[in-house]
């Protein structure tokens, strides 16, 4: 399955060498042209009939993950984050680091050496380091450098059953790219950039400058989103829920969807029976705050399917939802070339 | 047997504290070629018999070596919509559990996760504290209503990991603690059928050590061992503890000294390593060891206690590290130091006659 392996292919934001090869394997018999720009961003063309409309689609190809900052004397590594990761889901993780996939542990100190009250401290990722079993600096120097990125080492995996749940790590933003991968299969009658994203979670850094070069007329984000219905200790709804379908961003924390396009993606669901529900307003950010904002200004929108636990080692999503995100994404784009774009 | 590839297939075994079934049957395939009984008892130790070699009729010293096959996991407490939330069977630090996979035993095995929401929903002041277990919870990925024809409250869940390779012929894992030590058990028994003891040799991988070293009581009591080895995991030698605290990793056996263990066992442990060049480390214990040792050396009338420890990083976690050939030398320490017991040894620890 396309997800299983864009899931388990390595590209901490700054390195997506590995998924941009993925992507390029799986879009160079549909795509008319693709190119490769200065960030590393992967710009795929499907041209249309000759209208003069310009639709851009962008899904980010990194995923949070750590640089190895420094080798210690007695060969552990010292690490940071790349993008948000909340230091608690850190301890006790499998990593591999640097194109050679080195393997290695975030280890702790016992519990039983602790003060109790130790334990209810969070540990600063500064405490943390990496264990590759190396004795001594000299060791660790031979298999890994300073600079080196470290992903989750974490295999894809099918759950459930009336879901279609399956877990593994990056569906932020895999699950969107695999959602691009799809739509490229088709035909539009305008011409369709399908760009493939570097360094979202850094600062939307590509799409900043994709949608410069691209210059769309029109845009969507397509993203893995945060899903956190899971049982809180003060009971807030969700920002999304499994299964309940594509989640459609009216409002974040980088941009307010272009009001034209939201209504499109409502009516096409409603017409089409997709399900589909809206992302509790003012969470999170996306390549579409910064396509927004390119040259003169573009009208965009984000389309997110829904992915509980991301930014930490394991997600999860509903194959459910990632079809109907895939349908919603094609039947909206049918008719995206009708809308009036001219304001009054 | 290959140390590497046994330690692996009792690490990705389940066997949380009181429901080790899964782990034992493992442990009985590795032990049997080299013994020539098996039992398992009521607690669910299992229990290896190499005889000594003697006259027939003449009743033979026995050594204990207990090695314990129960590791710490979770329990399911409750089902709360969709979700579940859970409890601990031995020691945790709740600190490693956000982001780690697990494994449900329900009505049939359910991968899982130990859910966390993103940072981008996490107010500062939460980020700040570790996650209470009452707001940890177990996401199996199944609707509600599907919940709960696979999953009850009571269900034991294991923590899961592969098994990793590491460099330096270093290895982590789960379970290391103290299946490493069962390694180590199997390991000797193979060495022992190339040399002669006079000694009985009783193997026993113990239950429920982690929920207070039951299957080490009921198990030394029933067998009425001469003396007894136990052998576990130790601190290893990690960035940010001081060395006073720990033994090194590569470093062989650490053997222990202290209260809990005999001293003519400690030095003729000891002298054995040097006279066949094992490295080895020494481990002082100024009080309980908190392994099977503390419930053996209480058994009946007393008994003679030695503990031999592996020394492991990161106990109690998902990626407990320790280094392979640490394994070989205690398996070798152990049979070579069995070779050596005689009734002098016996006069000299102040045996009762046989």
């Amino acid at each position: 399955m396309l997800l299983r392996q864009l899931s388990e292919a390595f590209g901490v934001s700054g390195h997506e060498t590995a998924v941009r090869q993925l992507i390029v394997d799986a879009i160079k018999d549909v795509a008319h042209e693709y190119r490769v720009d200065a960030l590393g961003n992967l710009i795929a063309l499907k041209k249309g009939d000759g209208t003069s409309r310009k639709v851009m689609v962008a899904a980010h190809m990194d995923e949070v993950g750590l640089m190895i900052v420094r080798v210690e004397k007695e060969g552990s590594l010292r690490f940071r984050p790349v993008g948000g990761i909340d230091p608690r889901v850190l301890l006790s993780k499998k990593v591999l680091i640097g194109d050679k996939k080195v393997p290695g542990v975030i280890g702790v100190k016992p519990i039983h050496l602790l003060e109790p009250r130790a334990r209810q401290q969070v540990m600063p990722i500064e405490e943390m380091s990496i264990d590759i079993g190396a004795s001594s600096k000299e060791e660790a120097d031979n298999l890994v450098r300073v600079g080196d990125y470290a992903a989750f080492d974490v295999s894809f995996g099918e759950l459930g059953d009336t879901l279609r749940t399956v877990k593994g790590k990056a569906f932020d933003d895999r699950a969107g790219c695999a959602v691009l991968i799809e739509l490229l299969r088709d035909s539009y009658p305008f011409d369709f950039y399908a760009v493939f994203t570097v360094q979202e979670e850094v600062g939307l850094r590509g799409a900043k400058v994709a949608a410069y070069s691209v210059a769309p007329d029109l845009a969507f984000a397509l993203e893995g989103t945060i899903c956190d219905d899971s049982p809180k200790k003060r009971d807030v709804s969700p920002t999304t829920v499994l299964g309940a379908g594509p989640a459609i961003t009216v409002m974040d924390r980088s941009v307010i969807s272009d009001r034209r396009l939201v209504d499109l993606l409502l009516a096409t669901a409603q017409q089409q029976g997709i399900p589909y529900q809206f992302k509790q307003p003012g969470m999170g950010g996306t390549d579409a705050g910064a396509i927004h904002l390119a040259r003169e200004g573009v009208p965009a929108a984000v389309v997110s399917v829904p992915s509980r636990y991301i930014h930490s080692p394991v997600c999860l999503l509903s194959l459910n939802d990632l079809d109907n995100t895939i349908r919603l994404m094609r039947e909206t784009l049918r008719q995206v070339d009708a809308l009036e774009l001219a304001r009054a | 047997m290959q140390t590497k590839e046994f330690l692996k297939r009792l690490s990705e075994a389940s066997g949380v504290s009181g429901y080790e079934a899964g782990v034992r049957e493992r442990v009985r395939e590795e032990f049997s070629p080299c013994s020539d009984e098996i039992q398992v008892d009521t607690m669910g130790n299992l229990i290896a018999l190499k005889r000594g070699e003697g006259p027939p009729g003449v009743p033979r010293r026995r050594i204990m070596l207990a090695g314990h096959m129960d590791e710490i996991g979770l329990l399911v407490s409750l089902m709360e919509k969709g979700f579940l939330r859970f409890t601990t069977v031995g020691g945790f630090d709740l600190r490693v559990l956000p982001g780690q996979e697990v494994v449900v035993h329900g009505r049939r095995d359910l991968p899982g996760i130990i859910g966390m929401r993103p940072p981008h929903v996490v107010s500062a002041e939460e980020r700040e504290q570790t996650v209470p277990l009452e707001q940890l919870f177990i996401d199996v990925g199944l609707s509600e209503e599907e919940l709960g024809r696979w999953v009850r409250v009571g269900d034991v869940v294991t923590v899961q990991r592969q098994f990793t390779e590491l460099s330096g012929n270093l290895a982590a894992g789960k379970g290391f603690d103290d299946r490493a030590a069962v390694v180590c058990i199997a390991n000797c028994l193979q060495h022992l059928t190339t040399l002669k003891h006079s000694w009985d040799v009783y193997a026993v991988a113990t239950v429920q050590e982690e929920t207070g070293l039951k299957g080490a009581i009921t198990s030394t009591f029933g067998l009425t061992p001469d003396i007894g080895i136990a052998i576990d995991v130790g601190h290893g030698n990690m960035l940010g503890v001081p060395e006073v605290d720990t033994v090194n990793v590569g470093g062989g056996p650490a053997i222990g000294l202290g209260p809990n263990i005999h001293p003519s066992m400690y030095s003729r442990l000891v002298e054995v390593a040097r006279a066949n060049e094992i490295a080895y480390q020494v481990d002082p214990l100024p009080g309980a060891s908190g392994t099977d040792a503390w419930a053996m050396q209480v058994t009946r009338e007393g008994l003679p206690t030695a503990l031999v420890s592996i020394p492991l990083r990161y106990m109690h976690t998902s990626v407990e590290t320790l280094a392979l050939k640490d394994l070989d030398r205690i398996g070798r320490l152990l049979s070579l130091f069995i070779a050596s017991l005689d009734e002098a040894f016996a006069q000299e620890i102040g045996l009762a006659n046989a």
